[in-house]
């Protein structure tokens, strides 16, 4: 059992996210992050999902939404090289002096943007793989999240490199 | 100036449908205007579940997408099981439903169900019109998703102001564009050269043929391709008719109450060619046990059907007559050891199927006799149950799309309507519907539609007073604890008569063959109430959780001369 990165284009329309889920839910697995949005191209939506499962499942449902007449992509880039990202953003404690340099102190470690600040607490945004964004948010936990949102892993694989591959 | 209950009608006609079975209610009222003098026949069936088995039992028959219509909340829902079983045994249907206005969806309207998100998993495909424009649009796909690749139902929700908003010009749509959809008919070239190969290389072939073959119109490739290479075949119970069944070559079903003959077959074999199938449980018994020698090729238009339950040598993802028709131009002659073909001649001549003959009344010799009178031919549909095994087992199948059971959701009730739409699809072929007392009681009430159309749908009931196929189990495994399978005596013939259809009741051998003749012989309906052993069981049978090869119960009055 290992996470799978899958990609999928899909038609813009409405309902094409329970067709999606429910492949997924009718076999009892449970989808670690899902995030949808716009893509290259106008009328189609690219959906990354990340779901845990051993390779002959996860062959199975890669055929079904394959099936689905909605999707019109599915690709597995699990084992591919590939490039992802999630973004956060966390609403943190930080009341003036020592508590709020200690939260500035970590955002700048991770280059994480301070894009909101109120009289005790601040909002953070921070990009990066899934680790990176796991490892802030345990350090601001001793200051005390108040509220934290993720947006799931996007994903792309990489760029195909000059020359003759080598 | 035109509505949308017109460019439906229009595109309905567009599309060839000459009937629909449906049922009316408040939000369809304009279709139904709209059907009043419309060139489309109406047929009122008495609940909407028999709408869509008939719908069902039309495509199975004639190979044409089959077409019902139901009104919005309960019409709707009562087409879920019927969907549900069209969708398992991959059958081409299109369902209309009625739906509240758009303005009015997702306020629990009244009579307002999410059809569309109930249905989600048992359709091909489903859509909810949001938009008269889309109308045609969404007709035309519905109709080119199911009836084409791995065909399916596929249902249609219509807003009743999408009905009767009107638009100024609706152009024919003549072309369909669905990038996501791309069915894939020929096998690949390479992969059709390595199964020649191995097929070539064959010591002890078998052919294991199934729904795929007949929704394929495949049976003359595949009739072709055993003459030239002799190779012995068996059916699933959805690809029986695919192959005459008195070809020397064929085995008989195989699987849980298949004969002994195809289980060994399978069992002994070193290659299997599996063509439209889906190595379902009911078939392959204790999986890895499964022709465990055997390497296997496996033909099927559905790319998520390789290797789903079994894996395989050698896939085709490809149309089941296009393969066949590059296999046989590949083989060469008659493949496999002259010693495995005898092989299989001693086991059929040692293991048939049996009837006993005792003087009593067995449900065997039912099917027998009509098999015998038909002489193989007519249409054959059946309920769920032992009725439906023996069915099967018996009758002597002679050409494709003639046997019509619900195969993988096994749906009780199923059988009655889908005869009506069986004859609606071939008005002249009789139709004999095989049912159980149990499942026949699940839509008894089309014995109304049967007589108000006069459908000559011929009833046959294997009446034993049980849930039967149920009882054989609690007999076999269940110490004959009969919790809750037995059926009082209902007068059936009784209850025809009040609908105005002849029938009559049958208690002895010598009475089963002129009530035959008499059912063929009379106009319209009829009902036959066959009164049989009630404690007769299906054999063979593979208990659950065993490999194909171990069967139990059947007599071998061979074995006892032998031995
Ligand atoms: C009480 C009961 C007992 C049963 N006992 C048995 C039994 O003993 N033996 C038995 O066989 N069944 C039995 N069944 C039926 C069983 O449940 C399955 O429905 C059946 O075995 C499936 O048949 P199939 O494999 O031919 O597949 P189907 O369900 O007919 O599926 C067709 C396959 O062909 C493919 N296909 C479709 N179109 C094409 C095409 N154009 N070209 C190529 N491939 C195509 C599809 O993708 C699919 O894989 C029983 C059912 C009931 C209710
Ligand atoms: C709708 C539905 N409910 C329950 C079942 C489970 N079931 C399978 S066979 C059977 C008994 C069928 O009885 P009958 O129609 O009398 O046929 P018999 O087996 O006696 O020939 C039952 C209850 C089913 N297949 N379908
Ligand atoms: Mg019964």
């Amino acid at each position: 059992m290992r996470s799978h990165i899958l990609s999928v284009l899909v038609e813009n329309r409405s309902g094409v996210l329970s067709r999606v889920s429910g492949l997924f839910s009718r076999r009892g697995f449970n989808i670690e992050s899902l995030a949808v949005g716009p893509c290259e191209e106008d009328d189609l939506s690219r959906i990354t999902i990340v779901v845990k499962g051993d390779d002959a499942h996860i062959e199975q449902v890669k055929k079904q939404l394959n099936k689905l007449i909605d999707v019109v992509t599915v690709r597995d880039i699990t084992y591919q090289n590939y490039v992802e990202r999630e973004l956060a953003l966390i609403k943190v404690q930080a009341e003036p002096g020592e508590p709020r340099s200690g939260v500035i102190q970590i955002a700048d470690l991770f280059r994480a943007k301070i894009i909101d600040v109120g009289r005790n607490s601040v909002i953070l945004e921070v990009t990066g793989d899934s680790e990176k964004i796991d490892a802030i948010e345990n350090l601001l936990y001793e200051f005390g999240i108040s509220e934290l949102v993720r947006t799931g892993r996007i994903a792309l694989q990489r760029c195909e490199k000059s020359g003759n591959g080598k | 100036m035109t509505n949308g209950a017109q460019i439906l009608v229009r595109t309905l006609l567009s599309e060839g449908v000459g009937t629909i079975f449906g049922y009316p209610g408040g939000v369809v009222l304009p279709l139904y205007d709209e059907l009043y003098d419309a060139p489309i026949r109406h047929i009122l069936v008495r609940h909407e579940q028999a709408a869509i088995h008939a719908a069902d039992g039309y495509a199975r028959a004639s190979g044409k997408v089959g077409v019902c219509l139901a009104t919005s909340g309960p019409g709707a829902c009562n087409l879920v099981s019927g969907l549900a079983t069209a969708y398992m045994d991959s059958v081409p249907v299109v369902a209309l439903t009625g739906q509240v206005p758009t303005a009015l969806l997702g306020n629990d309207a009244f009579q307002e169900s999410d059809i569309t998100g109930i249905t989600l998993p048992i359709t091909k495909h489903n859509y909810l019109v949001q938009d008269v424009s889309e109308l045609q649009r969404v007709i035309k796909e519905a109709f080119y998703i199911a009836g084409t690749g791995r065909k399916g139902p596929v249902l249609i929700d219509l807003p009743k102001d999408i009905l009767t908003t009107e638009v100024t010009s609706d152009e024919p749509i003549t072309e369909i564009n669905l990038r996501g959809y791309r069915p894939c008919y020929e096998g690949h070239k390479r992969q059709i050269d390595r199964a020649a190969d191995l097929i070539a290389a064959s010591r002890r072939p078998v052919i294991y043929a199934g729904g795929g073959v007949i929704s394929s119109d495949a049976s003359e490739q595949l009739c072709e391709f055993v003459e030239k290479t002799q190779i012995p075949v068996t059916a699933t119970l959805m690809g029986l008719g695919a192959i005459p069944s008195k070809n020397p070559l064929f085995l008989g079903m195989l699987g849980m109450h298949g004969t002994r003959t195809a289980n060994y077959a399978i069992t002994e074999s070193d290659l299997l060619i599996a063509i439209g199938v889906r190595f379902d449980d009911r078939v392959t018994g204790k999986i890895s046990e499964f022709a465990p020698k055997a390497k296997i090729i496996h033909i099927d238009i559905d790319p998520a059907e390789i290797g789903k339950n079994k894996l395989v040598d050698l896939p085709i993802v490809g149309d089941a007559g296009s393969v066949l028709s590059g296999l046989i131009e590949k083989v060469t002659g008659v493949i496999g050891e002259e010693g495995w073909r005898n092989q299989i001649q001693e086991w059929k001549t040692r293991y048939p199927l049996t009837i006993p003959d005792d003087g009593k009344l067995h449900p065997q010799f039912v099917i027998k006799t009509l098999s015998t009178i038909l002489n193989g031919g007519g249409i054959i549909v059946t309920e769920v149950g032992q009725n439906q095994m023996w069915a099967a087992q018996h009758y002597e199948f002679t050409r494709p799309r003639q046997w019509i059971s619900s195969g993988g959701l096994g749906t009780m009730g199923y059988g009655f309507p889908a005869g009506m739409g069986a004859h609606v699809a071939c008005p002249n072929e009789p139709v004999f519907v095989i049912a159980g007392d149990g499942s026949f009681q699940m839509n008894i009430q089309e014995l109304g539609t049967v007589a108000q159309y006069h459908i000559p749908v011929k009833i046959a009931i294997i009446n034993n007073q049980y849930l039967g196929m149920v009882r054989q189990w609690q007999e076999l495994f269940y110490e004959k604890r009969y919790s809750y399978t037995e059926l009082p005596d209902v007068d059936f013939v009784g209850i025809a008569k009040a609908y105005g259809i002849p029938g009559m009741r049958v208690t002895e051998p010598a009475g089963v063959r002129p009530a035959l003749e008499e059912a063929l012989a009379t106009e319209g309906p009829y009902l036959i109430d066959f009164r049989v052993e009630r404690e007769e069981n299906v054999f063979p049978m593979v208990p659950a959780g065993c490999a194909i090869c171990e069967m139990i119960g059947e007599r071998h009055p061979h074995d006892e001369e032998g031995s």
